[in-house]
């Protein structure tokens, strides 16, 4: 018996040694050189009507008037699938790079809107305030080289959102005019300035950091659509338009950690269906022409995107034809690294009437697996206690 | 020797120490006050204030108030209006219809800019943007622009008066219900929407209340609702009639009573102090201050005036200069107030304010704008620049024309100056007149400058040797500029 158990620990420690030395990963580029792009679904977009539990009569009873029909949903599995505007995520699905993570949440869920999306930016516990981004505080403890245009760029929002509060971050509606507006932000000598102006000073070196790194990397031509290896999908619109401002800079070389882009009208009170259709089609068709644009970059197996929101929404529809504040939610991981397939808990809806949704995956989980698993930073101290990381990375 | 010295020095204080008080608040005090109570701070006027005590300047502003606007609203703000959803409409007509709403809203906002720059009572106007801030509602949602128009005139006409009165016609306001679906609130079918932001953002604040409170509170209001022409209407068969339980209270409860049960709470008068102390004063309110206003606030049945002098007769407003990042209208309407300046066109400097992230009649959601350090990004920071650097360029060439041989500026030379020009070329308003400004308000040289431009010193020490005229581009571009 020992000696049997000693033998198969040793067949596992040579396997382990065959399979270590990965000559890819070893190569590949690891920390912060590897990007985070978070997509915020402003307004709290509503899950279940974008990961659709389908199968379940449950759905169609809370649903009779915005449900989904289930000829028209977008298959994963024999219980759920996707709302039909999100067509172009399936190849991302079939190739495994897409984790759809189903009831994510925390405890104790808030139903406002602002503080909602504040514990989520913050990464505070339901009942704790904290003042900064939990990005800003990750920088401040494991700071993103010196050397780098800033720590994240944000598009489509004027909010910092997780950037808040310290972080380097610069808003980026467009590239060439922030070059050149920059200049108006003069060299400054330091000194002691009271709270406001102080952060006048530091948003004015933050510009002139940024711009100097975005003038040390001269535009490049754009890259010629007919060499690429499949057309861009078709995409319009504000977001899409923010995805290929990011493109165009990180095709440039400009060094950063995080983007955050954020989609906004997702509070659909009141005749969703239109609303949220429109949204999610622009949602999946602007990560479909992102992974378009890294892939030819080359970038896109050192390039994570994960979604978020304030909260979903209520199972049972409202009497306007829309949803009302609610709590877990559905969000989607993807990247050339991720590990396709689905994670956490199918909403259950059984015996569901006014109620709320439980979680099955806390969102700082979510944070952890980022940091430790993504960036190889020390997740430990950031979320004030443990919270398992989920095997959702590919070496 | 050296203490007769020290002794003939304390004497010369003691002396002075009267004369100072005598004296007035001074040049620096004056602007503190105009510009934290109005929109920046025109020399004429820092010259009216300075010469009051604390006690007489704040009773003067609070004294020379209004209750309604001066300049004239669009034409058809007053004219019927289709509801939105209308049915049977063609594409173009719903198209036609869309494009009319777009160009009132541009209008509306266009039309209050203009009062807050023109207004002879600054302080109405810094407290109805501060009321359209707490009691929320935007023109996305509402979608008629004449019903934000009679939102505005109803903050406007409570924007010094009493709070109590204020939430309870907010509540009725058809604005108001259509923004957080009061409108959609039947019995049967609550809609929580007003219910809880009643409570988090309009009166207790977060922490306060139970989910309870707001689902029972919704049944409340069910009922209340808007007749065919927008106007309040109470439906009692959309009513919900049973018991509700509210903050621990059984009983068959309408809105109002909701309403007077939040304000019968000290809770409310707190949060509303404190609000408007982050507001006029500083972002760091201080206790005992706070508990003194708030507990006045509510004895005083929320009456907004006296709660406005007890704030600003505090010690700690006096000392709080510099503490405030200026918002986008204090910062571009106080710059065009501080220089005598009026643009060609209202709307693009809504348009302007907008992209600086204060789009009057539409905030971002019904929170409101969050204010302070979020004001100020690398995007919003550069457009302000951008904005004071094109005033700035645009300016009149810098000849120095009115300096007196004595150093003394030549006052009627440069208001002859500014006549003539006026009489001559007439439409050139937004032209910012360096000489002229320095002449009329005595701006001998760069520091004269800085005192009633900047709160706090330069960041960047200025050339020596500039004159009064030379150093405005400087200080508006300074980072100091973008605070008060």
């Amino acid at each position: 018996m020992f000696q049997r158990r000693e033998f198969l620990k040793a067949m596992g420690a040579g396997l382990l040694v065959s399979v270590l030395p990965n000559l890819s990963y070893a190569l590949a580029p690891a920390g912060y050189q590897r990007l985070l792009i978070l997509i915020e679904l402003k307004g709290g977009n509503d899950g279940l009507n974008t990961v659709i539990p389908y199968a379940s009569d449950d759905y169609t009873r809370l649903r009779p008037a915005i449900g989904i029909p289930r000829p028209q949903v977008l298959q994963l599995n024999e219980q759920v699938g996707l709302h039909p505007a999100m067509a172009s995520l399936m190849p991302l699905w079939q190739h495994q790079q897409l984790a759809v993570l189903q009831s994510v949440g925390y405890p104790e869920p808030n139903l406002s809107h602002f503080r909602s999306i504040e514990i989520w930016e913050t990464a505070s516990a339901s009942n704790q305030y904290l003042g900064e981004g939990w990005l800003s505080r990750l920088f401040r403890s494991q700071p993103v080289p010196a050397s780098f245009a800033a720590d994240g760029v944000v598009l489509s929002s004027q909010n910092l959102g997780p950037l808040d509060g310290g972080a380097r971050a610069v808003v980026l509606n467009n590239p060439q005019d922030f070059a050149r507006q920059a200049k108006l932000a003069a060299d400054q000598q330091a000194g002691a300035h009271s709270g406001a102006l102080s952060h006048i000073l530091k948003v004015e070196g933050d510009i002139r950091t940024a711009a100097t790194a975005l003038q040390q990397a001269p535009m490049k031509a754009p890259a010629n659509p007919a060499e690429a290896p499949t057309a861009p999908p078709r995409a319009a619109g504000g977001f899409a338009q923010a995805i290929n401002t990011l493109a165009d800079i990180l095709q440039n070389g400009t060094r950063i950690a995080v983007a955050r882009i954020t989609l906004t009208g997702f509070d659909t009170h009141g005749n969703q269906q239109p609303t949220q259709a429109r949204l999610l089609g622009e949602l999946a068709d602007g990560l479909a022409l992102l992974q378009n644009r890294l892939q030819a970059q080359g970038r896109w197996d050192d390039t994570l995107v994960l979604s978020y929101a304030e909260f979903g929404r209520r199972p049972r529809e409202n009497g306007n034809r829309g949803t009302d504040h609610g709590t877990a939610n559905s969000h989607f991981m993807l990247g050339g690294r991720v590990k396709g397939g689905l994670y956490g808990q199918t909403p259950v809806l059984a015996g569901v009437t006014d109620g709320n949704l439980p979680h099955a995956i806390d969102f700082r989980q979510l944070y952890a697996t980022v940091v430790q698993d993504w960036w190889g930073k020390d997740a430990r101290a950031l979320f004030g206690g443990h919270f398992e990381r989920l095997p959702l990375l590919r070496a | 020797m050296r203490s007769h010295a020290q002794t003939a020095i304390r004497l010369l204080l003691l002396c002075l120490l009267p004369l100072t008080a005598w004296a007035g608040i001074g040049e620096e005090a004056a602007r503190h006050l105009l510009s934290r109570t109005g929109f920046g701070a025109n020399p004429a006027q820092i010259a009216l204030y300075a010469p009051l005590s604390r006690q007489q300047a704040v009773d003067r502003l609070l004294d020379h108030t209004s209750d309604k606007a001066l300049t004239a609203p669009p034409a058809w703000v007053n004219e019927p209006f289709d509801r939105p959803g209308k049915p049977n409409l063609t594409e173009d007509e719903k198209k036609a219809l869309q494009k009319e709403r777009n160009e009132h809203a541009q209008e509306l906002r266009g039309w209050w800019l203009e009062e807050m720059r023109i207004t002879p009572s600054p302080l109405t106007e810094k407290m109805t943007l501060f009321w359209h801030n707490h009691f929320v509602s935007g023109l996305d949602k509402v979608g008629v622009p004449q019903l934000m128009y009679q939102q505005n005139v109803l903050l406007r006409h409570q924007a010094l008066g009493n709070f109590g009165q204020l939430l309870h016609a907010i509540a009725r306001d058809p604005a108001m219900m259509r923004y957080l679906d009061t409108v959609n609130n039947r019995k049967g079918q609550p809609n929580e929407n007003f219910a809880r932001e009643v409570m988090e953002l309009f009166t207790l604040g977060e922490g306060h209340y139970s989910e309870q409170d707001i689902r029972e509170a919704a049944r409340a209001f069910t009922g209340w609702s808007l007749d065919k022409d927008f106007q309040f209407v109470y439906r009692p068969n959309q009513h919900d009639n049973g018991d509700k339980t509210i903050f621990g209270q059984q009983g068959n409860f309408d809105g109002d009573d909701v309403l007077d049960m939040l304000l019968r709470k000290p809770q409310t008068a707190r949060f509303v102090t404190i609000k408007l102390w982050k507001n006029l004063v500083s972002p760091t309110p201080n206790e005992a201050d706070i508990q003194r206003l708030s507990a006045l606030f509510y004895r005083d049945n929320y009456e907004i005036r006296p709660l406005l002098r007890a704030m600003l007769l505090t010690p700690a407003f006096w000392q709080s200069q510099g503490q405030l990042i200026k918002s986008p209208l204090e910062l571009t309407v106080g710059t065009l107030v501080t220089f005598d300046l009026t643009p060609p066109d209202w709307r693009a400097l809504a348009g302007l304010n907008r992209q600086l992230g204060q789009d009057v009649f539409n905030p971002p959601n019904v929170k409101g704008w969050p204010g302070g350090e979020v004001w100020i990004n690398s995007a919003t920071l550069l457009t302000r620049k951008q904005f004071l650097d094109r005033l700035s360029h645009d300016a009149a060439p810098i000849r120095n024309s009115f300096i007196k041989a004595d150093g003394q500026m030549d006052e009627a030379g440069g208001r002859q100056a500014r006549i003539q020009r006026l009489i001559q070329a007439g439409l050139r308003p937004i032209r910012l007149q360096p000489d002229e400004w320095a002449a009329i308000y005595h701006v001998r040289n760069a520091a004269d400058s800085a005192r009633l431009l900047l709160a706090v010193p330069p960041a960047q020490a200025l050339p020596e040797g500039m004159s009064g005229a030379q150093a405005i581009a400087p200080l508006l571009l300074d980072p100091a500029y973008q605070v008060h």
